[in-house]
């Protein structure tokens, strides 16, 4: 049998699936216990031991100096500026993308400007933020909307754009006017491909994210990890980098799972 | 005065001529069916009732008045897909209309005048045998009972021309049966004005209350764009035969040879 016809059944795939995760880890395992019988006080490759206990300190017990449950407080901290970021990005794109997906005189007029300030790096132009809009909030939240909003604008107006042209005509001679035509034909639509979009766009707003916390904050996942950097604390280092992992994911599944209930007509191949 | 009148229209898209010297007269309540080959022209004129295309010369006119530059809701259409709205249920997907009509800005309906336009829209549901599907989502309907609902959204705005730009091409041959018999019913029962373009010339024979044939006079095997199409017989249906048909058959052929070549 060809080798693109055969299909591992539920139990091989699994198997399959969770065998690189095993090979990952007993790898480090191995080499963090040989670099631990060398020197037991060895920072780089910390074993199990070393990082129950530094998330127990981070995690579940008050910090000395401020008195706060550090993970928990740079949890919080960076959940808001991305929810932020993203949240205000979407809209935006929401708004721009319908505009330039449904009006073709918005599109003549924006739909160039959209693009290039898509192509605009936006760690490039962080430093600016920073002079603009100080050290606050504000250019962090700014740094994400600015490099996710222009591409789900783009995906947005796309989206719009793939409607067929039928379903245009068709509510037309429905009587519908202009703003009827975005509010009951292109907006209910194109709603769960924003979800998509945000999916999408959750890799890089984490990058933003990290990459303004680690130059410029108090608190935050990115913050703590560069900050503890500097005494080569892998043990608080790995843990945060996997929380913030799982935290994509779970958010990530968390909107998959939304768009599902929301919207059955478009998981159901209804589009 | 005629309903619709056509006088001497002409379409081109720069140096190909699609459609020269169109003359038509159609009266209310018509049924029109319009074939012939691909290219020439068919689907261009009912783009043009639509208001989807404006011609480059001559007269369209309904009733003495020019016809409006964009679809609006006088002129039904249904496509042979994507007509419907894939975010709507059956039932949402025929109360658009009427709460597109009333509610110019929220364009939803609300509490009693919603109970009243659904009672006109189940009545039209039923009318076209989707009664028991009305809380479906259409992707669980099959292609016929898509185009069912597709029709049952036009008519329910009460259009003057109902326009179907090859409804059925797209379904099985038992299913085109129950869909003919559905249109010949409604339009009885609603006497509105059907022009229905179709590839198939048995189904323009047999629907309908006038054959449209759309074919051209001249072809030059070595500029196949140079002439347009014009309608070449415009005949009354139930006058027609066998050989007619045969007639017909072959001049059609002959030109959609012609295009491919």
């Amino acid at each position: 049998m060809r080798l693109i016809n055969r299909t591992p059944g539920r139990l091989t795939a699994t198997a399959l699936g969770v065998l690189p995760f095993v090979i990952l880890l007993l790898i480090y395992g191995a080499a963090s216990q040989q670099r631990l019988a060398d020197n037991p006080n060895d920072k780089l490759l910390p074993g199990l031991e070393q990082m129950t206990a530094a998330v127990d300190r981070m995690a579940f017990q008050e910090d000395r100096r401020s008195g706060d449950y550090l993970m928990w407080v740079d949890t919080l901290a960076s959940l808001e500026r991305l929810g932020m970021g993203v949240g205000v990005a979407a809209l935006m794109a929401l708004v721009v993308g319908l505009a330039n997906g449904v009006l073709p005189l918005v599109r003549a007029n924006l739909a160039p400007l959209v693009s290039a300030l898509s192509m605009v790096p936006p760690l490039a132009i962080l430093p600016i933020l920073f002079i603009v809009f100080g050290l606050g909030e504000l250019s962090k939240v700014m740094l994400i909307v600015i490099g996710t909003a222009p591409i789900m604008m783009r995906d947005v107006a796309q989206r719009v754009s793939e409607l067929p042209g039928e379903q245009l005509i068709k509510i037309q001679t429905l009587g519908a006017n202009s703003w009827q035509v975005v509010t009951r034909m292109a907006l209910p639509q194109v709603l769960p491909r924003l979800i998509d979009a945000v999916r999408l766009s959750l890799g890089p707003a984490w990058l933003f994210l990290i990459a303004a916390e680690a130059i410029a904050s108090t608190e935050g996942l990115g913050y703590r990890i560069f900050l503890v950097r500097r005494y080569l604390a892998m043990d608080v280092i790995l843990p945060y980098v996997i929380w913030i992992t799982l935290l994509a994911i779970v958010i990530d599944q968390c909107l998959r799972l939304a768009n599902r209930r929301l919207f059955p007509w478009y998981n159901a191949g209804g589009h | 005065m005629s309903f619709i009148s056509v006088n001497k229209l002409w379409k081109e898209y720069g140096d190909q001529v699609v459609l020269e010297n169109l003359n038509l007269e159609v009266e209310q309540g018509e049924f029109c069916t319009l074939v012939g080959a691909s290219g020439c022209g068919k689907s261009t004129f009912l783009k043009m009732l639509l208001g989807q295309e404006v011609q480059t010369r001559g007269e369209l006119l309904l009733e003495g008045d020019t016809f409006p530059a964009e679809p609006d809701r006088n002129r039904g259409i249904v496509f042979q897909r994507y007509s419907v709205f894939p975010h709507l249920t059956v039932r949402q997907n025929v109360l658009m209309g009427l709460e597109l009509e009333q509610k110019p800005i929220l364009g939803k309906l609300f509490g009693s005048a919603r109970a009243e336009a659904l009672e006109k829209v189940d009545d039209m549901l039923e009318l076209v045998g989707l009664g028991p599907s009305a809380n479906k989502w259409p992707h669980e309907l099959s292609g016929g009972m898509q185009q069912r609902l597709a029709i049952a959204q036009s008519l329910i705005m009460r259009p003057r021309v109902l326009l179907l730009d090859e409804p059925f091409g797209a379904l099985d041959p038992g299913i085109r049966k129950d869909m003919h018999e559905l249109l010949l019913r409604l339009w009885r029962e609603i006497g509105i004005t059907i022009f229905m373009v179709t590839h198939d010339l048995h189904e323009g024979f047999y629907l309908g209350t006038r054959l449209l044939v759309f074919d051209k006079l001249r072809n030059d095997p070595h500029a196949p764009n140079a002439y347009g199409a014009t309608i070449t017989y415009d005949l009354p249906i139930g006058q027609t035969d066998e050989h007619l048909l045969r007639d017909i058959d072959q001049s059609v052929t002959n030109t959609a040879r012609n295009q491919a070549a």
